[in-house]
């Protein structure tokens, strides 16, 4: 039985069939875009609404209390800091190791990373008691000399988010360079301006490819450390603190995997919506799919793998505060979303090592959505049973958040939505020149000689340049 | 300049409590809780409420868990109060620890809690920006954050005029805890310091140990080896900064000084001295 190679993509595609595929996705849209984006801006509403109840009363209507002095808000900004790293795992590391079936699905990843650090940053900041007052938290030069607490890991988070949103953002720009010349050349009106503007002057010269190479290199290098970093300063908020169930040693490599998890999940939610509704069937194939279902799968494995290092190494290190917890958690009045945060995180991706199952959209679509609940779920359970049984059993306690609370968090699904659903009408979802890119490196390992057939420069009317 | 401060006095700086922080202690204030004289009346609660103008939340916040007691009394049915039901619950009155190595302090983003030169935790009111990231870390839970504005509600005109004039009134998202009534400290210390002596001890008493009826509150300077506290620290072997062994590895069952979470490490500067019990 011989195995046949699928291919990633297929190296007949014209150029310039590329370029007006993917311009085609930016064009007006359906009703169905309009209908979505009035529903994300529903949430939006309602969560300001939320919000401004918040800010003029105090934390009270968002049911904190004595013990649960944090819950949702800084869960679901793990959650959205989490969603981000996937976006760097397929643009900055997979790039440095050469997997080019990366390329037509990289960059709406990276947009992802950088929409879901917008919505993240939102959170510490709606989560403060004297919101008025959150540069205080910054390092400015004021006369009366005082300084944040450099030794406090929000200080650390600060400084974290901020270096990597603008990396990020500067990271997702400098990869469009080349697509957006594409697209200045290609269209009229204000989309004209807006893409002279933000093309740089590109035309294409072997200087400026040089250069791009360059600094496309440079600043996946530079990310990758950063990604890493981030989410080990985030998980360093509950590692270094004192209470049980955060003080915990395996927490940055746990976080990291996490996130990189709930980011991979979400590219295949993604993926299959924009396969679907921009038929970028030629684009986002099959083969795509499977290598980067593979890659979650392993990623779900290396984060089942620590969440047993941590529960072996709770159980077997004897301290009663941590273990009560463990038990409170699996038995507990949290139960049921700690065993659904099980099943989803371990169990459900299991349905990823299925040949069938992977290449049968609605299942994966399902399954993602599935994979993502579970690790919102974990970021709930790490953050509210601690609280809920610390050290000090006089305060123990339940809670489950009010509807101010739950209105923001899922108002900021509807704010990353809004924010994707305007991205892809204005920026092209598929990197058009990685993908050129591709074929022309499909082509060459056939042993295509001409050089003019390989970049199609023999057949006329084709945007040449880019 | 506050960058040539920083930069002139970094190794002061990154000292963390543990090792004294930044400057030399003049006191150290400390309590000594005598359990087996509580009995629950709850007085100390109050004159702290009348004392530090803490908000009334009303029954319903109450519940939701948003009271601002600084200064509670923990009910507990362990199992030797269900073995001897005749005596009681056994009660544990909690308020902030003021801990020598507290869990509290490095956590704050702003820097708003610190240690002061008399081994309390302050609170600055005015720094706090509410990440309550203190509060999440205090094994003792004796944090109090302000979830609302509560101004009007809690005193109502003419109330306001009860308020006592020596401290704020906190707003809401600000942070607070007792402050083994610092306002008191300070009165002594200015008046002790006009008089160029030093402050003699039973000068200061906090609110909650004025109120005690049975006396169960002793308060005092651990620094001053003459004070009535020290010696009780002293007499039930419990030191400052030294790990110790829980109680039940104390050969003499008359020393029942412990202080809480001493597993912890967070050197509190209360020590409570066990209930004892006719039957065990």
């Amino acid at each position: 039985m011989t195995m046949v190679t699928e291919k990633d993509i297929n190296e007949q595609i014209a150029w310039a069939k590329i370029n007006t595929d993917v311009l085609k996705s930016m064009e007006n849209p359906r009703p169905a875009y309009w209908v979505t984006l009035a529903v994300c801006l529903a949430m939006i509403s309602t969560a300001v609404i939320a919000e401004y109840i918040q800010y003029t009363t105090g934390m009270g209507p968002a049911n904190l209390n004595n013990p649960h002095m944090w819950d949702m808000y800084i869960a679901t900004f793990v959650f959205w800091i989490g969603m981000s790293h996937s976006g760097t795992l397929l643009s900055a590391i997979l790039h440095l190791i050469h997997a080019d079936w990366r390329k037509p699905i990289y960059r709406f990843a990276e947009a992802m990373t950088t929409f879901s650090l917008m919505t993240a940053g939102l959170f510490p900041i709606i989560h403060l008691g004297r919101v008025w007052n959150m540069y205080w938290v910054l390092p400015y030069v004021s006369d009366r000399g005082h300084w944040p607490n450099f030794r406090s890991p929000l200080v650390w988070d600060a400084f974290a988010i901020s270096t990597y949103l603008s990396a990020s953002m500067l990271f997702l720009f400098v990869g469009m360079i080349p697509d957006l010349a594409i697209c200045r050349d290609n269209t009229t009106g204000w989309r004209k301006k807006l893409y002279t503007v933000l093309s740089l002057g590109w035309v294409g010269s072997d200087q400026q490819w040089r250069n791009f190479r360059k600094i496309y290199l440079l600043m996946a290098c530079f990310l990758i450390p950063l990604a890493v970093s981030v989410h080990s300063i985030v998980s360093a908020d509950f590692a270094m603190s004192i209470m049980p169930g955060w003080h915990i040693t395996t927490f940055p490599p746990y976080f990291v995997a996490g996130a990189l998890y709930s980011g991979c999940a979400a590219i295949i939610t993604l993926f299959i919506l924009l396969r679907y509704f921009f038929r970028f069937e030629e684009y986002m194939t099959l083969p795509i799919m499977e290598k980067t279902c593979k890659l979650t799968f392993a990623i779900a494995m290396v984060w089942t793998y620590l969440n047993l290092v941590e529960f072996a190494s709770v159980w077997y290190g004897h301290d009663i505060y941590n273990k009560e917890l463990l038990i409170a958690k699996a038995t507990g009045p949290y139960a049921w979303v700690f065993w659904t945060m099980i099943f989803c995180g371990s169990v459900l991706p299991f349905a990823l090592a299925f040949r069938s199952l992977r290449r049968h959209m609605p299942t994966m679509f399902i399954v993602s959505l599935g994979l993502n609940l579970g690790m919102f779920f974990e970021r709930w359970m790490i953050v509210a049973p601690t609280l809920s049984m610390a050290h000090e059993p006089h305060q123990w306690d339940v809670m489950w958040g009010s509807i101010v609370e739950w209105a923001i968090v899922f108002g900021s699904f509807g704010w990353f939505g809004m924010l994707f659903l305007i991205f892809v009408k204005v920026f092209p979802s598929v990197s058009m020149y990685e993908v050129k890119e591709m074929v022309f490196h499909r082509r060459r390992s056939q042993g295509e000689e001409d050089v003019a057939r390989m970049t199609d420069h023999a057949k006329p009317a084709t945007q040449e340049g880019t | 300049m506050s960058l040539d401060n920083i930069l002139n006095h970094w190794s002061d700086y990154r000292k963390g409590a543990e090792e004294g922080g930044h400057h030399d202690y003049e006191h150290r204030w400390a309590m000594a809780i005598n359990l087996d004289l509580c009995i629950g009346c709850n007085a100390c609660s109050t004159a702290c409420y009348a004392e530090n103008n803490l908000a009334v939340v009303g029954k319903q916040k109450f519940e939701k868990g948003q009271a601002m007691h600084w200064m509670r009394i923990e009910r507990y049915w362990d199992q030797q109060e269900l073995e001897h039901p005749e005596q009681g619950a056994s009660f544990l009155p909690m308020m902030c620890q003021q801990c020598g190595a507290a869990t509290c302090e490095p956590v704050c983003p702003v820097a708003a809690t610190y240690h002061t030169p008399d081994g309390l935790n302050a609170q600055v009111y005015n720094r706090c920006i509410g990440s309550r990231y203190c509060s999440n870390n205090c094994p003792f839970r004796v944090r109090y954050f302000n979830f609302y504005s509560y101004y009007e509600s809690s005193w109502p005109q003419p109330l306001e005029q009860q308020l006592n004039p020596d401290l704020s009134v906190r707003d809401k998202g600000v942070m607070e805890k007792c402050t083994f009534c610092v306002q008191r400290i300070r009165t002594v210390k200015d008046k002790a310091y006009m008089e160029d002596r030093k402050v003699e001890d039973g000068e200061v008493t906090p609110a909650c140990a004025q109120a005690c009826p049975t006396s169960a509150i002793v308060f005092g300077d651990t620094m001053d080896e003459n004070s009535r506290v020290a010696k009780l620290w002293k007499k039930h072997q419990v030191e400052r900064g030294v790990y110790q062994k829980t109680r039940h590895a104390k050969k003499n069952a008359d020393l029942r000084g412990y202080r809480i979470f001493e597993e912890l490490n967070v050197d509190p500067s209360v020590m409570y001295l066990e209930r004892v019990r006719e039957d065990v």
